[in-house]
């Protein structure tokens, strides 16, 4: 299974980046959880924890404030202002 | 010791003292230098993001949205003019308020009315100095600048740019600011950061290619209305790291001319120094030997 590219940048840094077997997040109209091809998406993200399960099955949680998610080609982009792991 | 020589001596620990201030502030230039290229370049992924977000946008759906469509006539322009706080480093503020100036004459010479944003002390100074106006102006920490800033002048020229131009508000928005290229080359740089022109990273889609159908969520509209300010504080926080990185490499350029002068001046000063004393001792000499000479002949006699 093709597993996606997972990158979470804040302001100032880059906050985490790997590979993920899924990651799941909060946007303004719900939770969503992106998997391996999925379609390309850009969501507003609401304020809220944003969880990345590696293959082997550990998770990476961060939180990210005023941000957006963006989803192309397996590549997952969150993009916040404030953001940092938990 | 002569007059002369005490002067030549009291000028040469001047340009001594100089120099270790000059010297002093050229080491810490450095030293922040390497701090400030590395924040640009941890900004970087953030900016790279925000822009592929916004051209994703542009490219795969089709909103007129009030940000990146030009209006029918421009009354008024809005100019950032990003400069430092201190001096002490060469035509760094100069160059921006120069480029500045000839971006407005152009701008007027279009008949659009400027109105100006400052960051930085020099700028403020400038145009107090000449008693011209400007919208608002930031000052303080240009050298270290902080995220908050570039949100808050977001916040300020975004919402000038949403207010209709009959009620003072403005119709486009320029930012001038320093570009970092090289430790030793810095140049002013004048982009026009609305209505909107994704130049970097923008991916033209291909004359036969299928576009991806790009799902937004909650609709194109609100992602666009949300992304757009944080594109612009994002871009304008990378002028003011540009601008903080190109600050720093001025001024260990200019205190470096300046440390290389008081060389320069101690040196010659030195020499200046050691032929008055030369000449002294050899005034001495013949002195004494004309007094022992005219004593000897009057011995004589």
């Amino acid at each position: 299974m093709a597993a996606l590219t997972v990158n979470v940048v804040s302001a100032d840094q880059q906050v985490w980046s790997g590979e993920a077997a899924q990651v799941t997040a909060r946007t303004v109209e719900g939770e969503i959880g992106i998997l391996p091809g999925h379609e390309p998406l850009l969501a507003v993200l609401a304020s809220g924890q944003v969880r990345v399960r590696q293959a082997g099955g550990a998770v990476v949680e961060a939180t990210a404030e005023d941000g957006f998610l963006s989803v192309e080609n397996d590549t997952v982009t969150i993009v916040a202002r404030n953001a940092a792991l938990v | 010791m002569g007059a002369q020589l005490r002067v030549y001596r009291q000028r040469i620990r001047s340009a001594q003292t100089t120099k270790k201030v000059t010297r002093a502030m050229e080491l810490i230039s450095a030293s922040r230098i390497q701090k400030a290229q590395a924040r640009m370049a941890a900004s970087g992924p953030y900016s790279r993001a925000v822009t592929r977000a916004v051209s994703a946008v542009a490219t795969f759906s089709n909103v007129d949205h009030v940000l990146t469509t030009e209006p029918e006539s421009i009354d008024r322009a809005a100019i950032v003019l990003f400069t430092s706080d201190r001096g002490l480093n060469g035509a760094f503020s100069s160059n921006v308020l120069k480029a500045g100036e000839e971006l407005a004459t152009l701008l007027r010479s279009q008949g659009k009315e400027v109105v100006y944003y400052l960051v930085g002390r020099k700028a403020a100074a400038y145009f107090t100095f000449r008693q011209r106006g400007s919208e608002q102006s930031w000052t303080g920490n240009t050298d270290q600048p902080e995220f908050a800033t570039a949100k808050e002048i977001g916040d300020a020229v975004v919402s000038k740019f949403l207010t209709d131009s009959a009620e003072g508000g403005v119709d486009e928005i320029h930012v001038v600011y320093n570009r970092f290229i090289s430790m030793v080359t810095q140049t002013p740089e004048v982009v026009r950061l609305l209505p909107l022109e994704v130049v970097e990273g923008i991916e033209q889609p291909e004359e036969n290619a299928i576009l991806p159908l790009y799902e937004f969520e909650p609709d194109p509209e609100n992602v666009l209305d949300a992304l757009l300010p944080v594109y612009i504080e994002s871009r304008l926080f990378n002028a003011m790291l540009q601008s903080a990185a190109s600050e720093h490499a001025a001024r260990q350029k200019a205190m470096k001319a300046a440390s290389d002068n008081a060389d320069t001046l101690i040196r010659d000063y030195t020499r200046l120094a050691n032929n008055a004393r030369q000449s002294e001792i050899t005034q001495q000499i013949s002195e004494i030997v004309g007094g022992a000479d005219a004593l000897s002949s009057a011995k004589k006699h």
